[in-house]
């Protein structure tokens, strides 16, 4: 092998590098430097070493609310992305069809998150909100700000029917990048619907869905606006998740320090999982292709 | 750079992350990584053993520091340890 590989490119990242070091790098250095410190005010801090991670790591409030930010997690990827690849499926694939629908799922990415978060809000208000006195109606005392259950399923609701067309436009357009071969080849085979699905779409779908789902486990670990406009947290701290967690310690009670410390941890939880995910679809990937050309 | 309120552990820390990158770059130009197989269960490259053995080293700190009474110096020294046994190894 005599590949000359020229890596000369690289150079025209470098802007862009620039950029992000200003804009992630050089703070994140800043958040480690105030994680082992007290700092008071700009000319009086003390160094701390390890305290303040000591602390948010046993700090029980902070592990619940670690908790329930995974249960969050986990519940809307299992149900956004069997949903969103089932509606990318359902799609009409040409025509005026394809475009309204595609206007139409494409809807809810449009709103920001605090009217989001507002728009369900009133939609389930017991007293003028469709939802809620629909439910209501229907004979069931449905009360988010009392019942920790229903305030979860709402805000789960709530994160499905904004992010689900996240998903389903991404797998549409993997679904779109398919080539007739593949479908006539089946058709060929006497493949059945599932076969197709199972065998030529899912296998296609897989870099899609690889940042559908980083993308949507990223998104909805931060998840900051739209539970706290709905709930504000409650009932209780039943739906506290980490990022209020985290807001209420560094801009409530301007504990920089402890809110430092728990930054990062916060960022490592991320990364972790994140990478996971990242090595396990690709290595699944890759075992396949191996397996295919051997 | 006052506003960053740097100490001399972040600076030592940060320079030796700097210093890691700047080697890997190096060795890389020097003699380019090959994906191989170790006691990991993936192909990995040079890169991405640096990259699982900070990672790791990252959660053995706060392991050590928020759960057990052990030097702080020990989780150090057994993350240094197992960088180098993944990088070799791994």
């Amino acid at each position: 092998m005599n590949k000359v590989y020229n890596n000369r490119a690289w150079f025209l990242i470098l802007p862009m590098l620039l950029l992000v070091a200003f804009s992630a790098i050089i703070p994140l250095m800043t958040v480690v430097n105030y994680s082992v410190q007290d700092v008071f005010d700009a000319n009086t801090r003390f160094f701390t070493g390890t305290e303040w991670f000591e602390v948010m790591l046993n700090d029980s409030a902070l592990q619940a609310a670690l908790l329930r930010q995974f249960a969050f997690s986990f519940t809307i990827l299992a149900i956004e992305v069997p949903l969103g690849i089932g509606i990318a499926l359902l799609m009409p694939k040409r025509g005026w069809q394809a475009s309204a629908v595609l206007i139409l799922i494409t809807l809810p990415l449009l709103i920001p998150w605090n009217v989001v978060g507002s728009i369900w809000q009133l939609f389930t208000r017991g007293d003028i909100g469709l939802m809620g006195v629909g439910i209501r109606e229907l004979g069931y005392a449905y009360n988010i700000t009392r019942n920790p259950a229903d305030a979860w399923a709402t805000i789960i609701l709530m994160d499905v029917w904004h992010w689900t067309p996240l998903i389903a436009l991404l797998c549409y357009s993997g679904l779109r990048s398919i080539p007739d071969a593949y479908y006539q080849a089946a058709r060929i085979d006497r493949a059945s619907k599932w076969a197709v699905f199972r065998y030529i779409q899912l296998p296609k779908l897989t870099n899609v869905l690889v940042i559908g789902v980083l993308l949507r486990f990223m998104h909805s670990f931060m998840i900051y606006a739209e539970p706290f406009v709905l709930t504000g947290g409650g009932p209780g701290s039943s739906t506290t998740f980490l990022s209020q967690s985290l807001t209420t310690m560094a801009i409530g009670q301007q504990d920089l320090g402890p809110s430092a410390a728990f930054s990062l941890i916060y960022f490592l939880i991320i990364l972790l999982v994140c990478w996971v995910f990242y090595t396990a679809i690709m290595n699944s990937q890759k075992d396949k292709t191996t397996q295919g050309g051997a | 750079m006052e506003w960053m309120v740097w100490t001399l552990p972040t600076a030592i820390f940060f320079s030796g992350i700097a210093a890691i990158l700047l080697g890997m770059t190096a060795w890389e130009l020097a003699s380019p990584s090959v994906e191989r197989r170790g006691f990991l269960p993936i192909a990995t490259t040079r890169g991405d053993r640096l990259f699982i053995g900070l990672l790791s080293a990252a959660y053995i700190h706060l392991a050590v520091v928020g759960f057990t009474d052990i030097s702080i110096w020990f989780a150090l020294g057994t993350s240094v340890l197992w960088l180098l046994v993944l990088m070799r190894w791994g």
